[in-house]
């Protein structure tokens, strides 16, 4: 059994990674914490523009220019990764940190056979000869499950489908057992079918290594299926934190809820979906006070007003019943009355 | 029994492979091949099924963006392969498509009242002196600030966009709306905005839909109808109830299942299916799930199935299995 005190595999404290545009500042990430420890999966969900994939290239330094990681920590079971130099930091990333991404075409190399990208990240990490560095690529394919994968690892990556592609892509990624592996909306562009057979992998393999996993999605039915832990952002910021179950019987924040209710289920009839009016506010005119507070239903000055932090709610909240954290007044002593969300059915 | 608005009988479209030093066509992908069906007025039929499964390339043969290559299309009892281009033309403002990309589909350099007004100075609908009026009234239907229309594309967020498409559609009083994933591209919260507004103009101004879609839960909230297709065929087609309740088509039942539910305390049998679709251009014989399918016997590669109702199927409720009765039968004994 774990203890409590195991150090995490990966530890982020108050990052904040911001864009230096003409126009000025963008705080695309702000002030964001979570950690994940081995063999679990931290899922990090929110729309576009919520700061969710800058957080994730924030953790593999993939932050390009004019992007820049401005504050806090990134901790790789206790070493400080944003301390590296470049060189140090070369030899972490793709073995024992390693990242997919959604579009396996545009990150594979069209020219090189899929075999000999994999025996790349083998050589360069494990230094292994070329034999045995190819060896070792088509054992990798067949860990994926691709089929014949000794003739695969001779075709390019074009004469693959999608799905085989994005196997190819966890190959790469797992070759040199990697403590963590992120997974940037893995399966978005993928057919649902083909999700599946995705998501099952990533689960068998991490079974099979104890790797931890960060998987970044838009979509509440993936997390719900494979994350152990749940981290909401919106605007460059979490807004609410809890293990899976938690999150889905008893979302806290008005913006959770709202997202769970504007989900057309397959499995259920609705009759309206809920709508969260308006839209995620630019980065250039990011409100002061909470940053949900003008598409909120329950906004009140002190919302406008005040930038409320994330937090165990310490009010409007039944005693002896288990929540995660939110960043919301309501849940604070700050809130006068009772809870507005309360008997807000959603659709779980 | 209603008559249909529009009706695709033994439609097929195929696109020619050519090479060779001579450039000769070497082969036809059949992307649709032999689909029929029918919308009656008012109603939302839906089109779903994977990447390659003909999906887009049935809604954009019935408008006739691409010509079919056989097979019949019937507007109002019209059939819209003996049109003239001219005559076709005038044809379309009954019949308009929203796409998935509103940006792509919407010209950056223009105003949005000029992307209005063109759509109704083509199509000769609304005299010019009125068409301010209109603009301005198009705009609040779709839940837009009449000034919003001085605007540049670029200046609207995603489902903003969208909604300026529907009143592109809806400025020349279409009756059949082709939805080709339009909302596929945005994110949940304004994805909800989209359809409800979808449903409320249905309900207003009597439209009748015809809802391209990859993603069953949109189509589940969207339709009354709903058609699932695989590699160029219709392998289901039923109510929507049926369908989702009680699929019969073993790539119907598996699609469902593979779909994430947002709910961790459900927990269910999932089919996951091996492989990948298989290439269009040289689709398996007999039945095109074979090559996937778990309950497959010899039957399936030799024969093609016939969509088909049987007695425990509402006679809406077709699928083009060999296997429905023997399916079925099986699920009884597991539940029991």
């Amino acid at each position: 059994m774990a203890s409590n005190e195991q150090t995490p595999v990966l530890e982020v404290k108050g990052l904040q990674t911001s864009f230096f545009t003409p126009d000025g500042e963008v705080k695309a990430v702000d002030g964001v914490d979570f950690s994940v420890n081995s063999n679990e999966t931290l899922g990090i969900v929110g729309e576009s523009g919520s700061g969710k994939s800058i957080t994730s290239l924030s953790v593999m330094r993939l932050i390009q220019h004019p992007g820049k990681i401005v504050g806090g920590t990134i901790e790789l079971s206790g070493e400080d990764l944003l301390k590296k130099s470049k060189q140090q930091f070369a030899k972490y990333r793709g073995n024992r940190l390693s990242m997919i991404f959604q579009e396996p075409m545009t990150s594979l190399n069209p020219v090189f056979t899929v075999g000999s990208q994999i025996a790349e990240a083998v050589r360069i990490h494990k230094k292994l000869d070329k034999k045995a560095a190819w060896q070792e690529a088509v054992n990798m394919l067949k860990l994926v499950g691709i089929p014949a994968p000794e003739d695969r690892a001779k075709r390019y990556p074009h004469e693959l489908s999608g799905g085989m592609r994005q196997r190819v892509m966890i190959a790469i990624a797992l070759s040199c057992d990697p403590e963590l592996l992120i997974a940037d909306e893995p399966t978005t562009a993928l057919d649902v079918t083909i999700q599946a057979q995705i998501l099952e992998l990533i689960k068998e393999l991490q079974e099979k290594s104890g790797m931890a996993v960060l998987m970044i999605t838009h979509d509440l039915g993936v997390i719900a299926e494979t994350a152990d832990k749940v981290v909401v952002m919106y605007a460059g910021e979490v807004v609410e934190q809890a293990d899976v179950k938690t999150l889905f019987k008893r979302p806290l924040h008005p913006y959770t809820q709202g997202l769970m209710n504007a989900i057309p289920r397959h499995d259920i009839d609705l009759d309206e979906l809920e709508m969260i009016p308006g839209t995620v506010p630019t980065p250039q005119n990011m409100p002061s006070g909470c940053r949900f507070a003008e598409r909120c239903p329950y906004a009140r000055d002190l919302c406008v007003e005040k930038h409320p932090e994330l937090a165990t709610p310490s009010n409007n909240v039944d005693e002896g019943i288990t929540t995660g954290q939110t960043r919301c007044w309501i849940y604070t002593d700050e809130w006068d009355g009772p809870n507005p969300t309360k008997g807000v059915a959603t659709n779980q | 029994m209603t008559t249909p608005l529009f009706e695709a009988k033994n439609l097929q479209k195929y696109f020619p492979v050519k090479g060779g030093i001579l450039n000769r066509t070497q082969a036809q992908v059949k992307a649709v091949d032999d689909v029929s069906f029918a919308i009656n007025p008012g109603e939302t039929l839906s089109i779903v099924g994977e990447s390659g499964c003909g999906k887009s390339t049935t809604g954009r043969a019935i408008l006739r963006l691409d010509d079919p290559t056989d097979g019949e299309i019937l507007f109002e009892g019209q059939n819209l392969m003996e049109l003239s281009k001219s005559d076709l033309r005038q044809k379309r403002k009954e019949m308009q498509i929203i796409f998935q990309d509103p940006y792509a589909s919407l010209n950056p350099r223009q105003k949005v009242k000029q992307i209005l007004d063109e759509a109704m100075a083509i199509q000769g609908v609304v005299p010019k002196a009125k068409r301010p009026e209109r603009i301005r009234e198009l705009m609040e239907v779709v839940g837009l600030r009449p000034e919003q229309a001085e605007r540049y594309p670029f200046q609207f967020s995603g489902g903003q966009r969208q909604r300026i498409g529907i009143a592109r559609a809806l400025s020349v009083d279409p009756k059949l709306i082709v939805c080709d994933e339009a909302v596929s591209a945005l994110d949940v919260s304004t994805q909800a905005q989209v359809l409800n507004l979808l449903k409320k103009l249905q309900k207003d101004l009597d439209l009748t839909y015809l809802f391209i879609s990859h993603d069953l839960g949109v189509v589940r909230h969207i339709s009354d109808r709903v058609i699932v297709m695989y590699l160029g065929k219709i392998v289901e087609i039923a109510d929507k109830r049926d369908l989702f309740d009680s699929p019969r088509h073993p790539y119907t039942r598996a699609l469902l299942s593979a779909i994430p539910i947002p709910d961790p305390s459900k927990t269910r049998e999932r089919i996951v299916l091996q492989g990948d679709v298989p290439s269009p251009m040289n689709p398996p014989s007999g039945c095109r799930f074979h090559t996937r399918c778990p309950f497959a016997t010899d039957i399936c590669k030799a024969e093609e199935p016939e969509l088909r109702s049987t007695t425990f199927m509402n006679e809406t409720h077709k699928a083009a299995c060999h296997h429905i009765e023997k399916i079925a039968e099986t699920e009884k004994t597991s539940i029991v």
